[in-house]
């Protein structure tokens, strides 16, 4: 039976080919579940992703996405994601760099014209900044908006709602009030897996017979 | 033109030099009907020309990834839906083959089929839905008329399969929720055969028309590197001469089997990337001819996974078994964990690329689903191919983008 999942041209040697064009600006890269990941330096994003484009055996020549994450526990807590395609090597690459609430990434936007409204996307909602994007507005959220929702430390219901209001004549911007709490479950079960049960410090062998 | 003011003949569009000439700067949308939704679009005209073009977005912003963080990955399926909701089952597509990957979880080959069935009349549906409405846009009403009738035909199967017209949730991880109802099969071969004599119609009517040619032809071009750089996908990136398509280049459920053209423009106008579409529906009308094909060879066999941690036992399995009501709670509870790690899954989507970055963190719930919206780089590039455009050209340039906002603005 073959398998419902995209076949790709495959990353034979291209993780040996990127490390060689790229030098001292890969941290690290590594394949999982068929997909490269570069990490890189942050200062190093417009170049890494230049001499993608450019090299001619690798040619990752659209730029398709980025992405953001959020690891607040981190001490540079945000990820930057570029999802990278070369269509003449029918191959996918992933660079990744990550940075915090005020150091500022690189720009790729003269290298390709999409990244433009992507990075705004990445600051809209997680507040990462990028140097030398020339727009680098609000894209997603309300005019006006405060904060950077994508982020894990911001609710998901936010902190205001929006009604219109008779007396004013307009729509009014209100502190959120919820009839109920947020209510979060957690459904994940201790039995099957390696959880830790709550309490059960004897587990770790900390507590005396484990 | 010309009038007689104190016996001088003045020409009203003489302006002398030190007169200050401004652009006009217009407000298009957010509520207009040819924004295809809640676009607003910020112009500057220099008379009727377009100077600068600012699509403002996010007004149909919904925090659709923030959700399906809270949600466990079952839950968060039903959102994918509501993204690009005029092909709601190819949105689901991309979502559960991330999950898929990172499960290692195989599906079995009727699933396998019974997908691709629905990704092309997906694709059938959004491309009458924007073939129709392009038309529209640009002052012929017949077509959407037309073929919307067959629309409709769509989402009854679609009800039929599903129990709901547009938002399915009919793609599960692990495979679908049901299989197909008897007699769907043979109905959607009726239709399918019927429906090509239609496609001809709207293209005698509009596709030949001297005056859709006029508003299209050489209207919004964007060269195949031109489409490349701006992260072109899809119908849009074919319009412009580039055979790319992800069914082809990184065949995913049985596309690899299946016997299909790619149609592609040469000029990357307007027009052809209306006629892209016309030509995808006819090539997708040949898929779904092969996946009926091949459907009667495996009738009865399992439409999902028997991994009983991913995918539900059937009801009756469970009056019977104990063990299969416990996965079932279990399943509809908690959810299946998965394993940690980040996946980039794209699928072609009729709109084009669409892809889901998924990052598990181990839990029954994604620790990140980013997606990757087709529209909105198709939506970035509108000032660039609007620029020195006339403001009537704005509407047909929009229609051929092919823009959904459930999707752009997520």
């Amino acid at each position: 039976m073959t398998s419902q999942l995209p076949v790709t041209g495959g990353n034979k040697g291209v993780a040996e080919r990127a490390l060689g064009v790229l030098g001292e600006h890969v941290i690290d890269a590594a394949e999982a579940v068929g997909e490269l990941t570069l990490l890189v330096q942050r200062d190093s994003a417009a170049v890494v992703l230049q001499i993608l484009r450019d090299t001619p055996d690798l040619a990752f020549d659209q730029l398709l996405d980025i992405a953001g994450v959020d690891w607040p526990e981190r001490t540079e807590r945000f990820e930057v994601n570029y999802h990278l395609l070369s269509m003449r090597h029918n191959r996918r690459i992933r660079v990744k760099l990550t940075t915090d609430e005020e150091t500022p990434v690189p720009s790729v936007t003269p290298l390709y014209p999409n990244a433009g409204w992507l990075e705004r996307e990445v600051w809209d909602c997680y507040g990462v900044l990028f140097e030398g994007n020339p727009d680098l507005r609000r894209i997603l959220t309300d005019y006006g908006f405060e904060g950077h929702p994508f982020r894990k430390d911001f609710p998901l219901t936010g902190h205001v709602e929006l009604r219109y209001s008779e007396d004013a004549g307009r729509v009014v911007y209100e502190p959120v009030k919820l009839a109920q709490d947020f209510r979060r479950f957690d459904f994940l079960s201790p039995w099957e897996g390696n959880w830790k049960l709550p309490g059960d410090e004897k587990a770790d062998g900390e507590g005396g017979a484990a | 033109m010309t009038q007689v003011v104190e016996g001088r003949i003045v020409d009203p569009t003489m302006v002398s030099a030190d007169t200050k000439i401004q652009n006009y700067m217009i407000n298009f949308g957010p509520q207009h009907p040819a924004a295809h939704g809640v676009l607003r679009l910020v112009m500057e005209l220099d008379g009727e020309l377009i100077e600068r073009c600012d699509p403002h977005i996010g007004l149909l912003h919904r925090g659709t990834e923030k959700l399906c963080e809270y949600k466990t990955y079952l839950q968060a399926l039903p959102y994918m839906d509501r993204l690009d909701y005029c092909s709601p089952m190819s949105m689901e597509h991309s979502y559960v083959l991330a999950i898929e990957k990172l499960l290692g979880v195989e599906v079995p080959r009727r699933a396998q089929i019974i997908r691709t069935l629905w990704a092309e009349l997906m694709r059938i549906s959004n491309h009458i839905m924007n073939v129709g409405a392009h038309v529209m846009d640009v002052g012929g009403l017949t077509p959407i008329l037309w073929l919307f009738a067959e629309r409709e035909e769509i989402y009854r199967f679609s009800e039929r399969v599903s129990g709901a017209r547009m938002h399915a949730a009919y793609f599960r991880p692990g495979g679908v929720h049901q299989d197909m109802p008897a007699g769907l099969a043979d109905d959607i071969r009726a239709w399918a055969a019927k429906f090509p004599k239609l496609l001809d119609e709207v293209q005698a009517l509009a596709g030949d028309n001297r005056i859709f040619k006029q508003r299209n032809v050489d209207i919004g071009v964007i060269t195949a590197k031109e489409a490349i750089a701006w992260g072109f996908t899809g119908p849009c990136l074919r319009g412009s001469g580039i055979a790319w398509d992800l069914r082809k280049s990184q065949p995913y459920e049985i596309y690899g089997e299946l016997e299909f053209e790619v149609p592609i423009g040469r000029n990357g106008d307007c027009y052809d990337r209306w006629m892209v579409r016309l030509e995808e529906m006819r090539q997708s009308l040949k898929l779904v001819e092969q996946c009926l094909n091949r459907l009667a060879h495996c009738e009865g066999e399992p439409i999902a996974t028997l991994d009983r941690k991913v995918a539900p036992p059937s009801r009756g399995e469970m009056k019977r078994s104990m063990e299969a009501l416990i996965h079932h709670f279990k399943l509809y509870t908690e959810g299946f964990k998965v394993p940690p790690g980040e996946v980039y899954v794209a699928t072609e989507s009729p709109k084009g690329e669409f892809g889901i970055y998924l990052v598990a963190d181990g839990t029954n719930k994604p620790y990140r689903c980013h997606v990757r919206a087709t529209g909105m780089s198709h939506l970035q590039a509108m000032d660039f191919l609007c620029k020195g455009h006339m403001l009537a050209d704005a509407p047909a340039v929009l229609g051929s983008l092919d823009i959904v906002f459930g999707e752009v603005d997520r």
